[in-house]
């Protein structure tokens, strides 16, 4: 039996700004994990991912990451994808200064 | 100390007027990332997990005051209030937008300084003595030469595109405070017959293949560097690999083709360039020394230095750690932690940029130094103004006196901040020196040096560390593994590893029980860690580090 294929999101860095952002189903991009879109079809995800790359102008280093679906929608399963949905440990700095950043 | 010229001026202003116009480009899209990349990293900008990091070289790790305050400006203005000095003699900055970084770039043009070739494969930002035309054991200064080898190797043609990063430090002292034997190439000044010049070694690095430099030419005039460095960089650009990313170094280059061989084909380029060179940069040399003659250092005698020692117990155990030797008898090196207790190592605020820019000014020659191992360093500081430097220092949180001791750790980013880490290399920092400083032990266990890298890149050097940490995953966990008895003086030596790792909750307890074997196997209180280790080995060491291991056995 093919094994399920694991939910995927695309994320990449803001080209202006450096941060982090995410694909949503609308083909824009936000700051926030919870508005990624959800990628369940592996055909589906490498086309979105093929998208998102398009998008030169836009992005740098479009990538798929694995997420875990929870009560909010999509959670990181790596810990370096926490770390992105976070910011750095040391101090409080990058996203969790403002959780739930209006769409760029 | 040396300003830059209007050549120095015009070629940067140059340089960032078409770094502007490539960011712009980048920007409308007419460059893509994969040719932006190398571009932008040529001038020290990479892309990191939450922002763009701007790597700004600090030469030989000199700086005046106002460059300091104009790094404490640029930190207020395009970042984050702060900046993190690096193992290599680099301030980087975690948090600029690319749109902003073309200003911040003509801001630091004005301070003279520059991120010039502090990425991509040349030669980097040449590193030195922290104590330089300081350090009472020194033979001579080595900025000068420093700057030398920065003015050569920048933008040299030829050396745009090497196999790999060429790494250089020099030191003009004995002991080696410039980790001159981890660098691709060292460079030791050392006198023969009253001669002064150099012992040249190759091929030292960290990294996956870490390998401790071995000596191309025992004596190398002093009027020969440039064209000898121009033979080894010719010889490395021809036989480095650039077929595999890993083996491209020239550590890997001397291991495959043999020291000798290496040697062999360096001495016979070098009969060319030495024709070449016309004796130019022998003049530059002088000009360039002239700029670091030594301060006007005063006269004026000592006893409120020697009253303090005897009234305040702070300032006492502050002098005992972080004061050493200065040429000068009635002046002292003064080392400035930034490793306070429970913060991020090599991290300074823009307000502590400040304060130790009008300390410099003030108490210090207007010279500051930043080392590798992170701290902040005031070359030329006289006695007797130590009890008020100490005072300002300790109102603004930067009299932690620890230099040397198990808190003054060095560590990199790690997964903190950088794309390449594999674990968090900062908060296992930050555990363990609250946790000694909680137990009061760090002035009894004494010199002892802590390293942490976030991956096999090895950035915090730990494999040169009396105890290194480096943080890697396990099956989607950070592990953390323990090597021991590493060096990076003139006793270059590489760390030995322990066995597995351990996880995130069980490193501090690990890095204790290692600690409190020492002080129960040290033949006396004199005898250091590192001494201890290379008298008993790794066995009882690695006892304290796995008990369940010897249960298991018994
Ligand atoms: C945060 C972004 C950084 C990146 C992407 C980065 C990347 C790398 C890489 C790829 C290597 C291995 C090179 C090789 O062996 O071929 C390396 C080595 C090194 N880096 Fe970094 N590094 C970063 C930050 C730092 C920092 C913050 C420091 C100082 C604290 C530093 C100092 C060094 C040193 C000393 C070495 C090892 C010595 C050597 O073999 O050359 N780097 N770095
Ligand atoms: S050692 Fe690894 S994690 Fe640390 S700064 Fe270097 S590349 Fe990044």
């Amino acid at each position: 039996m093919k094994r399920p294929y694991s939910p995927k999101i695309v994320t990449a860095s803001d080209l202006a700004v450096g941060d982090v952002i995410y694909q949503t189903a609308e083909d824009g991009w936000s700051r926030a994990l919870p508005e990624a879109e959800i990628l369940c079809d592996e055909a589906h995800a490498q086309l979105r991912l093929i998208e998102a790359e398009r998008q030169q102008n836009r992005i740098v280093g479009a990538y798929l990451a694995e997420v875990a679906i929870g009560e909010n929608g999509p959670e990181p399963v790596h810990f370096r994808e926490d770390f992105r949905r976070a910011g750095p440990s040391n101090y409080f700095h990058g996203k969790q200064e403002n959780p739930r950043q209006p769409r760029p | 100390m040396y300003r830059h010229t209007e050549f120095d001026r015009g070629f940067l202003a140059a340089r960032n007027a078409q770094f502007r116009a490539q960011v712009e480009r980048r920007l409308n899209g007419s460059l893509s990332e994969d040719e932006f990349k190398p571009l932008r990293l040529m001038n020290g900008l990479y892309l990191q997990l939450h922002a763009y990091m701007l790597r700004v070289a600090i030469p030989y790790g000199t700086l005046s005051g106002a460059q300091m305050r104009a790094l404490a400006d640029i930190a207020d203005r395009w970042d984050r209030g702060y900046g993190h000095f690096t193992t290599r003699q680099n301030i980087q900055f975690n948090w600029p937008r690319l749109i902003d970084v073309p200003d911040m770039l003509d801001a630091l043009a004005e301070a003279g300084l520059h991120s010039v070739q502090t990425s991509g494969n040349t030669v980097r930002n040449v590193t030195s003595d922290h104590f330089a035309g300081a350090a009472a054991d020194e033979i001579a200064d080595p900025r000068p030469v420093a700057e030398l080898i920065r003015q050569w190797s920048t933008d040299h043609p030829e050396f745009q595109f090497l196999a790999r990063k060429f790494k250089i430090a020099v030191t003009g002292s004995a002991r080696d405070r410039a980790a001159t034997r981890i660098n691709d190439l060292g460079l030791r000044i050392v006198t023969r017959n009253g001669e002064q010049g150099f012992e040249v070694s190759i091929g030292g690095g960290l990294g996956r293949t870490p390998m401790i430099g071995r000596v191309l030419r025992e004596f190398l005039p002093r009027a020969d560097l440039l064209p000898y460095l121009e033979a080894v960089l010719g010889v490395y650009n021809r036989l480095g690999r650039r077929d595999n990313k890993f083996k491209a170094r020239i550590k890997i280059t001397v291991h495959e083709h043999g020291l000798d061989h290496v040697r062999d084909l360096v001495e016979r380029r070098f009969a060319l360039t030495r024709a070449a060179f016309g004796g130019a940069d022998q003049d530059r040399l002088e000009r360039i020394a002239a700029d670091f003659a030594p301060p006007a250092l005063r006269r004026a005698p000592t006893g409120a230095f020697d009253r303090a020692c005897r009234s305040d117990p702070v300032f006492r155990a502050w002098a005992d750690t972080n004061l050493s030797a200065h040429r000068d008898p009635g002046h002292t090196i003064v080392t400035v932690s930034l490793k306070a207790h429970g913060a991020t190592p090599g991290d300074a605020s823009s307000g502590q940029m400040r304060l130790l820019a009008d300390l410099a000014e003030r108490y210090g020659h207007d010279e500051l130094r930043i080392s590798h191992e992170q701290n902040v360093i005031l070359p030329h500081v006289h006695k007797s103004d130590l009890p008020a430097l100490h005072a300002a220092l300790r109102a603004h949180g930067l009299a932690t006196a620890n230099i040397g001791l198990i808190s003054d750790i060095i560590a990199c980013p790690g997964m903190d901040y950088c794309a390449l880490a594999t674990a968090r290399s900062i908060p296992v920092a930050q555990q363990i020196a609250t946790r000694f400083d909680e137990l009061r032990l760090e002035h009894e266990i004494g010199p002892l040096k802590i390293r942490i890298s976030g991956c096999i890149n090895a950035c915090g050097h730990h494999h040169v560390a009396h105890i290194g940490i480096l943080g890697l995953e396990r099956a989607g966990v950070e592990t953390y593994q323990i090597t021991l008895g590493g060096d990076g003086t003139e006793t270059a030596m590489l760390g030995e590893r322990t066995g597995p790792g351990f996880s995130a909750g069980d490193i501090l307890a690990a890095i204790e029980r290692l600690v409190m074997a020492y002080l129960d196997l040290r033949a006396e209180r004199s005898e250091t860690f590192l001494q201890t280790y290379r008298r008993l080995g790794p066995a009882p060491f690695r006892e304290a580090l796995y008990p369940e291991a010897r249960a298991d056995a018994a």
